[in-house]
């Protein structure tokens, strides 16, 4: 089919760039400039879709964010995705749209059955219909209804789109590009203020695109133009078509949806397709525009039936007619400028206007024009199913209830105007309390609670002249509070026509007999009816009858539908529009993509990673990673068909018959200096510091206020007023805040300061009965039998000349240290220990072998500190000090603390010998008893002991200092495993902790 | 998301910073006598007052700094932000 509805010359579109498109599988043919929308209306295609509940076909309404109807399943770029807008997708080469909720086509489509059924499907059908019995709701109901619900199909597909984010600052943010918004970001601009100007549609202009208009005798268009030229020219101005400020949070914080890759014919890889932009601005403008709301009548879904703005914007932004016999059916002058543009190019519009006739600078004009006006006339209903053919219209009574003559007239398209209603959604979400004008029926901007002002037609200035000075006015008086310049700009002159008042018609009466459907909300095919049946169920509160009938809750946020939902409440209830109030306004203004909110954040990308100066040799040593908060970690290093049990097991026996290496670089290190240390630590940690000698290292327990052990680790004495502490892997950045709060707050008395030296460090733990062997090799030069290096003891080194210092610590229970030199030589340390130690049989050991080694000596880790756990609980207590005060110890005298029957940490072994105990199993007497059995304890940590050959575990108990020697049952629901284990000391291997001294 | 001015670095994005809670609340001193309510009190009672709210920030992503803020809880408002050794 060819354009059979363009008009020749007309138009913002490029006629030499025809673009092929496929529409439910059919080829057609528009412009680049095109919107998908009128591009089909171009080529005389109405019926795109079916209706959300009734299946009743449906047709373009709008031009743009006011559309209810046309949701499409649009193909692009490789990529398909449910629910776009066609009035606001731009033709691209090789688009391709499907209908929505229609099978097995939009025009035979079975579900249409629900029209004729309508009646069983009242206001609130959900909440009736499905309560009952409760046992059908997860196997009928809820397949039923997700089947039936929906409109598109989500790709299961991965996206492989890219998207971004951008955070930005400026002085002042303009929301449009209308008169309103050019003006404020023009006398702005001149003051020198950094502007954003944000258009949501491709083209710069807003109604000036489509207004009869001059300024300074420019066109709209031509005088839009040249202001956007200006501010191209300007380095303090960013103009941003394709871009919408969907919301307004708080601190003058707003989000910015940009479209930047689905309207180009060949992206490149790196355009992303779409990028959020996080603007605050000190000022914001918003000039958002106002969108025409329409008048309810019979059947007014059927397609055919436009807003009267949107039919006079396809004509003159697209060169496409809607129609070619069009009824203009309006309560106001702005549609008779669609009337004339109709006239113009030669087709014949029918007026019906619901006032009387009456003098006016339009209706004047449309006379001469000999266009066909009839005064208080309104269309009771469209004749037609797929397409209008023709409208049931009649003449008013006086009052306006009731008609005197009906009369049936033939047209293909019927064009409705109700009056405008100004676009407050950012406002609202600003925290603006909105307030109701009743001279234009709808509600407008009140108080500014933040740093916003509206301006133009989103206040309620609906004139060019009033708009463009209190624009310039505003723009410029903002802009000077911030940057205290002022150039005034002289005011263009305007030229426009003059509009007489409209009328407060917005329903047209049911004759008597007539049931006709008279749709409030397209998109969620909300009828007067149903209204009106949630009225006469007792919803009051406009938020309830919104819920319950779905009213403006569908993705259009009842943009054409609210207010004349609140007007048929207020009628009902007898009540004016600002008495029954408004629902809440939310961001988005209009859908967007979860990819665009993702951004870059995925995947991989989700986090930073942090990697150890030594990843790379992990990596070429056959590493298999775990996660420790953002670090990489080898879990073990895999030989040939290795398991994860049996490469730990090799591994752990390896550090306990000779010696490992294991990369320690994670743990957190924080430098601590100033006269004052010794004190600091002695109130952080619950053990004495004060008598610490320079060269030794302590273990210490921190807590919280709260008694609950917060975070374990050593620390040492480098010098006089200066120690290095160690936390755990997890607990680092918190110990840090922890150590300030103290500081900076409690204490700051005392003369300390604590810094981060977590990545400045590499660190390389050598354990096992070799590792002094390593050791003596690596520093020749040092001295560090057991006499110079005890247990607990400290030594500055030097490797390649670098300094490096050793730790006599040991995590594993074997006699060990831990390594630490500046981060670049770490990995050189790691090779040269891996080299050094070939002849003692070194190997790598990973956090799973270090867990077992751990966990056989009844070391205390992250799932025993799980911030339930007092130091009693781990068997810390002798750690404890009776003698001073320190950070949760006033806690510790807790009743619950001291009960004599206090859960406490226990070994546990498996009577055969065989069975590993999942963690998180629980402890329980009995293995038969009545859910919920009652529960002694938890598994806290599991292992295979390599040192007696069978699994062990760790085990948090009520009572637990009696329990030794006691058979329980470990059930885990989750594993589905029952296992009878014997309790036993959690001290399981090298009791009196020989090793770690020898 | 809010815009919180450190006093140490100037304006800054709530993304930098941290809550700390109550910033009226006081630590018993060391070595004294606390009774039980006085201790339950600092270490578990906090008020949620409607309206203005002293509370405790912690630059983590900038200085570090631990400071207070005037803030209003339901409005959001910041009235005034300050080091921790001054008054607020």
């Amino acid at each position: 089919m060819s354009q059979n509805f363009r008009i020749k010359g007309e138009g913002l579109i490029n006629r030499d760039e025809p673009i092929e498109f496929k529409f439910n599988r059919k080829k057609y043919i528009g412009y680049k400039g095109d919107t998908l929308a009128s591009a089909l209306l171009a080529n005389g295609i109405h019926l795109i879709g079916r209706s959300f509940k009734y299946h009743r076909p449906r047709g373009f309404f709008g031009a743009g964010v006011d559309e209810p109807n046309a949701k499409m399943q649009v193909e692009i770029n490789g990529h398909s995705e449910p629910n776009i807008n066609a009035t606001e997708i731009e033709l691209v080469e090789g688009l391709s749209a499907t209908s929505q909720n229609c099978w097995p086509s939009v025009e035979f489509d079975i579900g249409a059955i629900n029209n004729f059924l309508n009646k069983f499907f009242p206001a609130g059908f959900y909440y009736k219909t499905f309560m009952w019995p409760k046992s059908f709701w997860y196997k009928v109901y809820e397949p039923f209804i997700r089947k039936a619900a929906g409109l598109g199909v989500a790709s299961l597909e991965k996206d492989k789109e890219r998207y971004e984010h951008k955070y930005e600052y400026c002085d002042l943010l303009v929301t449009g590009s209308g008169p309103a918004g050019l003006a404020g970001a023009y006398s702005a601009a001149k003051n020198g203020a950094k502007v954003i100007l944000a258009e949501d549609k491709p083209r710069f202009g807003g109604s000036l695109l489509t207004d009869e208009v001059t300024i300074d005798n420019l066109s709209g268009k031509a005088w839009a133009d040249k202001i956007i030229s200006e501010l191209k020219e300007m380095p303090n101005v960013v103009l941003k078509n394709r871009s919408q400020v969907f919301g307004y949070y708080d601190h003058n914080m707003t989000v910015m949806f940009e479209r930047t890759g689905d309207h180009l014919e060949k992206k490149s890889k790196y355009t992303p397709r779409q990028r959020l932009w996080y603007i605050r601005a000190k000022e914001v403008l918003l000039s958002t525009g106002s969108i025409e709301r329409p008048i309810v009548f019979g059947n007014n879904d059927t397609p055919g039936v436009f807003l009267s703005a949107a039919a006079k914007e396809y004509m003159k932004v697209y060169g496409v007619l809607i129609g070619k016999k069009p009824i203009i059916f309006t309560n106001n002058d702005s549609a008779y400028e669609t009337a004339i543009e109709f006239k113009k190019n030669a087709v014949e519009p029918l007026i019906l206007d619901t006032r009387e006739d009456q003098d006016s600078e339009l209706i004047n004009e449309a006379k001469s024009m000999n266009i066909n006006i009839k005064f208080s006339y309104a269309v009771i209903a469209a004749n037609g199913y797929k397409k209008v053919k023709s409208a049931t219209i009649g003449k008013l009574n006086k009052d306006k209830t009731n008609f005197e003559t009906i009369e049936t007239i033939d047209c293909d398209s019927i064009c409705v105007s109700g009056f405008w209603t100004p676009t407050v959604h950012l406002a609202s979400q600003s925290g603006n309390k909105l307030r109701f004008d009743d001279k234009i029926d709808a509600f407008v901007p009140d108080k500014s609670k933040q740093n916003e002002n509206s301006i133009g037609a989103s206040n309620g200035t609906f004139t060019l002249k009033e708009t463009l000075k209190s624009s310039f006015k505003i723009g410029s008086e903002v802009s000077k509070k911030i940057t205290k310049k002022e150039n005034l700009i002289q005011l263009p002159n305007t030229n426009e026509r003059k509009y007489s008042s409209h009328d407060k018609f917005w329903c047209s009466p049911l004759p008597k007999g007539k049931h006709y459907k008279r749709f409030v909300d397209f998109q969620n095919d909300v009828a007067v009816s149903d209204i009106e049946v949630a009225l006469r169920e007792g919803y009051r509160s406009i938020e309830h009858v919104k819920r319950y009938t779905t009213l403006g809750m569908a993705t259009d946020q009842g943009r054409t539908s609210n207010l004349n939902g609140l007007q048929l409440v207020a009628n009902v209830e007898k009540k004016i529009v600002p008495q029954v109030g408004h629902t809440t306004f939310r961001p988005p203004f209009t859908p967007i993509t979860i990819g665009t909110i993702v951004g870059r954040e995925i995947g991989k990308e989700y986090m930073p990673t942090r990697k150890t100066p030594m990843h790379n040799w992990h990596q070429e040593n056959n590493a298999v990673w775990v996660d420790a908060g953002a670090w990489k970690r080898p879990r073990y290093y895999k030989r040939g068909n290795e398991t994860l049990l049996e490469a730990s097991k090799r591994e752990a026996k390896n550090v306990r018959e000779h010696v490992g290496i294991c990369d320690v670089t994670t743990l957190g290190k924080i430098d601590i200096k100033g006269p004052d240390s010794a004190e600091f630590l002695n109130r952080i940690y619950t053990n004495a510091w004060l008598k610490l000698p320079i060269g030794k290292a302590r273990y210490g327990v921190m807590l919280r206020e709260d008694g609950i052990v917060m975070d374990d680790g050593t620390t040492t004495r480098i010098s006089e007023n200066h120690y290095h502490m160690t936390t755990t892997t997890a607990q680092a950045a918190n110990v840090l805040s922890h150590l300030e709060y103290y500081l900076q707050i409690v204490w700051p008395e005392l003369n300390v300061n604590v810094v981060s030296t977590t990545e400045q460090w590499a660190g390389a733990a050598i354990a096992g009965p070799k590792s002094r062997d390593v050791l003596t090799k690596l520093f020749p030069k040092l001295d560090v039998s057991n006499e110079k290096l005890p247990f607990m003891g400290y030594m500055k080194g030097d490797l390649f000349g670098v300094k490096a210092r050793i730790f006599r610590i040991s995590f594993s229970g074997e006699l060990a240290y831990e390594v630490n030199i500046k981060s670049d030589y770490g990995l050189s340390m790691w090779e040269k220990i891996i080299e050094i130690g070939e002849e003692f049989k070194i190997q790598p050991y990973g956090t799973e072998a270090l867990s077992t080694l751990r966990i056989e000596m009844g070391h205390v880790a992250g799932p025993e500190l799980d911030g339930r756990t007092i130091p009693y609980d781990v068997s810390l207590e002798g750690l404890v000090s009776k003698k001073k005060d320190f950070i949760g110890k006033r806690s510790l005298e807790k009743e619950a603390f001291n009960k004599e029957n206090r859960q406490k940490i226990v070994g546990l072994v498996p009577l055969d010998k065989k069975s590993s105990i999942p963690e998180g199993s629980h402890l329980v007497e009995d293995k038969n008893a009545k859910v919920p059995n009652p529960k002694l304890g938890h598994v806290s940590s599991s292992c295979w002991s390599v040192e007696k050959n069978n699994p062990f575990s760790l085990a948090i108990v009520k009572d637990g200092k009696n329990m030794i020697g006691k058979k329980l049952y470990a059930i885990s629901p989750l594993k589905n495993t029952v296992i009878e284990v014997e309790i036993i000391s959690s001290h399981y291997v090298d009791h009196e902790g020989k090793r770690v001294r020898s | 998301m809010l815009n919180i001015k450190c006093p140490h670095c100037g304006d800054r994005s709530q993304k930098e910073f941290a809550y700390g809670g109550d910033g009226t609340v006081k630590r018993p001193e060391l070595n004294k006598d606390v009774s039980d309510k006085d201790w339950d009190n600092f270490v578990y009672l906090r008020k949620s007052p409607r309206g203005k709210h002293i509370e405790l920030w912690h630059h983590i992503a900038g200085c570090r700094q631990w400071f207070r803020v005037l803030r209003d809880t339901v409005t959001h408002e910041i009235y005034k932000t300050s080091k921790i050794d001054e008054d607020i």
